[in-house]
């Protein structure tokens, strides 16, 4: 059973359709990100996960059942348009907040001291968020987005909009919230950022998924066999050069320094990797060699230019 | 606690700490009050300096008879103004010349000061000479009683008006209809103004909600219905609150007023008869006494229950439209094309409610105290002048469904329209989020 799934969602907007039969699976304690680029449809879904809009037809189903307004109260939402009130002093919106989310006042004000002393921003309880600097009113932010302790984090492009030390407060945030049980979805455009911390990973394209799984799985799964290979710079140039070819792979994208070769291989037929290997390093003095799996946005180009060629 | 509640507290408490309420809610009263108590004090201190007026009266039958009064006392004089030296004209405050008779077309009568004289004055004089010269001509006729038989040729008429009460049999209750017509109008400010200042409280609510994007956060949490209806109902009690301490307030400012000017307060607040009032040692003249009575006439109870009433029934409606909006635009510049269509028919209704002061029992003003729009502000001119029930109930009845009605769609379009940034909404949107399937 997953934590998570949306079946056949598809919403239509006034002239375009939004999203096109998404169906996506989110595994318990686990962190999904929403890979796409920007208008692919990523906020739309993750506005009708969070009971936001209504989908045209489609079901979100929630540890098996399908999900209600009841279990909103499991989820914290940072929406990518931040904001709060800003003539509001601090501590009272939170705890206004994470009372609609439906905690008591007393729970929300035990948790805010929590967070206030975690974070280093008690002096601030009072003050009106208007008072606080941009940095201090994105904390405040993220505090209320986890306050009511919630088990299931949404967090719409969390990156973009912080500032970079925010941006890594959040990041070891999230980490530290998964290490707790909770299962975090999120979604960005910038999908170099996020390999390291996503468990699964789903990529929309103009509102159709287009690919999702485990990111080793696919990483994995869109290997070429192509190598990378660095060595020490040969001393009699000329030799070096005719060493590079070989009967057991070819190679390409050669780039010279002044004291590193790099280039690139796919081995030929049926060698094996070992000898191909073991020829090169008979050969040169290696400094690195290693399989090119490829990046997401790799991976993600690739994906979306397949698609479209067919 | 549940959540609309939750969201009815933030938005009440929000806006009551704010220091412009409690400003407004303290000081309106007090200006209120002032209006009316200052001009009272105001004419009971006089100047206490007595002026001196020289007349020069050639046929020498009117000076004598002159009364001198607290501000200014007359003194014969023999010069005549226009031989005077300027220098000294200034031992008077002004000159008084009567030439001639007044009683034949030879009179004639100047006043002559250096700078302008108060109107009192000028009346004054020309109140006595009038009174002399009537005297005089009367006099003249040499008919004995004359003056005893004009004064029983004009006897003094006072009129009352009696409303015949349906409820106490045989009961006579002394009415006004120049005091029905301020009350009346009074109400129908007071409801247009709250209908306007807290309706425009709302939109401006949601704007604000809508523009710092918090709005998302809490429709993460509750349905934006609950979030609509909790600002409404949230700053439709911040608008009662006002109402009630302005009463309160203009109650207890008003017997603060009033006694410290020697006036009998309970019998303005309680329903002690003004007999009671004459009883007590108080010069009351009888004009106030039975100003008083018509005061106690009226069934305050009823109309401030109806104004309650009909204010929140309007305030509602109007708030909804006001949300509606609020939903729709992306800043207070926006909202301007939407909100005229509001307007038009708040102003339609007072310009119809200032009309109806005037002229209650006419067909206009009969009319549009029964449709939803105009209601709240027009019934209020007509409920002093006693409106039977079936028709307040009715008009009653019509705008609550009318305002369940436009809850409805404005909870639509609010909906989808807290939810869009950046775009120029158009009268056709709104139709078409209107007729979006929730």
């Amino acid at each position: 059973m997953y934590y998570l799934e949306t079946r056949n969602v598809v919403k239509q907007y006034s002239g375009h359709k939004a999203l096109d039969d998404v169906s996506i699976q989110v595994n318990e304690g686990k962190i999904y990100g929403l890979l796409g680029p920007n208008g692919a449809g990523k906020s739309t879904l993750i506005r009708i996960i969070n009971h936001i809009t209504a989908p045209d037809s489609g079901q979100v189903v929630f540890n098996g059942r399908q999900m209600t307004e009841a279990d909103m109260a499991k989820i914290g939402y940072l929406p990518e348009e931040r904001g709060l009130y800003k003539k509001m002093k601090v501590a009272e919106q939170a705890l206004y907040l994470a009372q609609l989310k439906g905690m008591t006042r007393n729970d929300a004000r035990q948790s805010l001291r929590h967070w206030f002393e975690k974070f280093d921003i008690k002096d601030w309880a009072d003050k009106k968020l208007g008072e606080l600097s941009k940095g201090m009113q994105q904390k405040v932010q993220f505090i209320i987005t986890v306050m009511h302790r919630p088990e299931f984090l949404i967090f719409d492009e969390p990156f973009s909009g912080f500032d970079p030390v925010n941006a890594q407060l959040i990041r070891n945030e999230i980490l530290e919230l998964k290490a707790q049980g909770a299962t975090i979805m999120f979604s960005t455009h910038n999908m170099a950022s996020v390999e390291e911390i996503c468990d699964e990973i789903g990529l929309i394209n103009r509102s159709h998924l287009v690919l999702q799984g485990d990111v080793d799985d696919i990483r994995e799964s869109h290997r070429q066999g192509r190598y990378l290979v660095k060595v020490r710079r040969p001393a009699d140039e000329p030799t070096g050069r005719k060493m590079l070819d070989s009967s057991l792979y070819q190679w390409d994208n050669l780039t010279e320094s002044s004291h590193y070769w790099t280039w690139q291989l796919r081995k030929a037929g049926q060698a094996s990797m070992p000898d191909v290997f073991k020829e090169i390093a008979d050969r040169f003095d290696v400094i690195s060699f290693e399989e090119l799996i490829p990046d997401m946005n790799e991976i993600f180009i690739k994906t979306v230019q397949n698609i479209e060629q067919h | 606690m549940n959540k609309l509640s939750i969201i009815i507290q933030r938005e009440y408490l929000s806006r009551v700490r704010k220091k412009s309420f409690i400003i407004m809610t303290f000081l309106t009263p007090l200006l209120m009050v002032a209006l009316i108590m200052v001009p009272l004090l105001l004419s009971t201190v006089k100047s206490s300096k007595t002026q001196l007026i020289a007349v020069n009266d050639e046929s020498g039958l009117y000076a004598g008879r002159l009364q001198d009064s607290k501000s200014w006392q007359f003194v014969a004089v023999s010069e005549d103004i226009s031989s005077l030296a300027p220098d000294n004209r200034n031992d008077f405050y002004a000159w008084l010349s009567i030439r001639g008779l007044l009683t034949d077309s030879t009179g004639q009568v100047k006043i002559y000061a250096t700078r302008q004289i108060p109107m009192d004055l000028s009346s004054d004089i020309r109140n006595q000479l009038e009174k002399m010269a009537s005297d005089d001509k009367i006099a003249s006729y040499d008919i004995p009683e004359l003056a005893q038989i004009l004064k029983e040729v004009h006897p003094a008429v006072r009129t009352e008006n009696i409303l015949w009460s349906d409820k106490a049999e045989g009961q006579e209750i002394k009415t006004s209809s120049k005091i029905s017509m301020v009350i009346g109008m009074v109400a129908t400010m007071l409801i247009y103004i709250f209908i306007f200042a807290y309706g425009s409280m709302v939109m401006n609510g949601v704007v604000e909600e809508k523009s710092n994007r918090i709005v998302e956060i809490i429709v993460s949490s509750v349905k934006p219905f609950q979030l609509m209806m909790g600002k409404i109902i949230g700053i439709a009690l911040v608008g009662l609150t006002q109402f009630i301490m302005w009463i309160l307030l203009i109650m207890l400012l008003s017997t603060i007023g009033l006694a410290s000017m020697g006036l009998p307060v309970d019998t303005l607040m309680s329903a002690n008869m003004p007999q009671e009032a004459a009883s007590m040692n108080v010069n009351l003249s009888a004009e106030a006494l039975n100003g008083i009575e018509i005061f106690q006439s009226f069934n305050w109870t009823s109309i401030i229950i109806w104004f309650i009433l009909f204010f929140l029934g309007g305030y509602l409606l109007y708030a909804s439209l006001f949300a509606a909006i609020g939903g729709a635009v992306d800043n207070n510049e926006d909202s301007q094309q939407f909100t005229l269509a509001i307007t038009i028919p708040v102003l339609l209704a007072l310009y119809i409610g200032i009309y109806g002061a005037m002229n209650p029992d006419g067909p206009l003003v009969f009319w549009c105290s029964f449709i939803p729009f105009f209601s709240p502000v027009v019934m209020m001119v007509r409920l002093p002048m006693g409106v039977p029930f079936w028709q307040i109930a009715l008009s009653f009845g019509l705008l609550v469904v009318t305002f369940l009605l436009c809850v409805k769609l404005a909870a639509k379009i609010y909906r989808t329209g807290i939810l869009m940034y950046g775009k120029k909404v158009t009268y056709k949107d709104l139709w078409k989020w209107i007729r979006y399937k929730s």
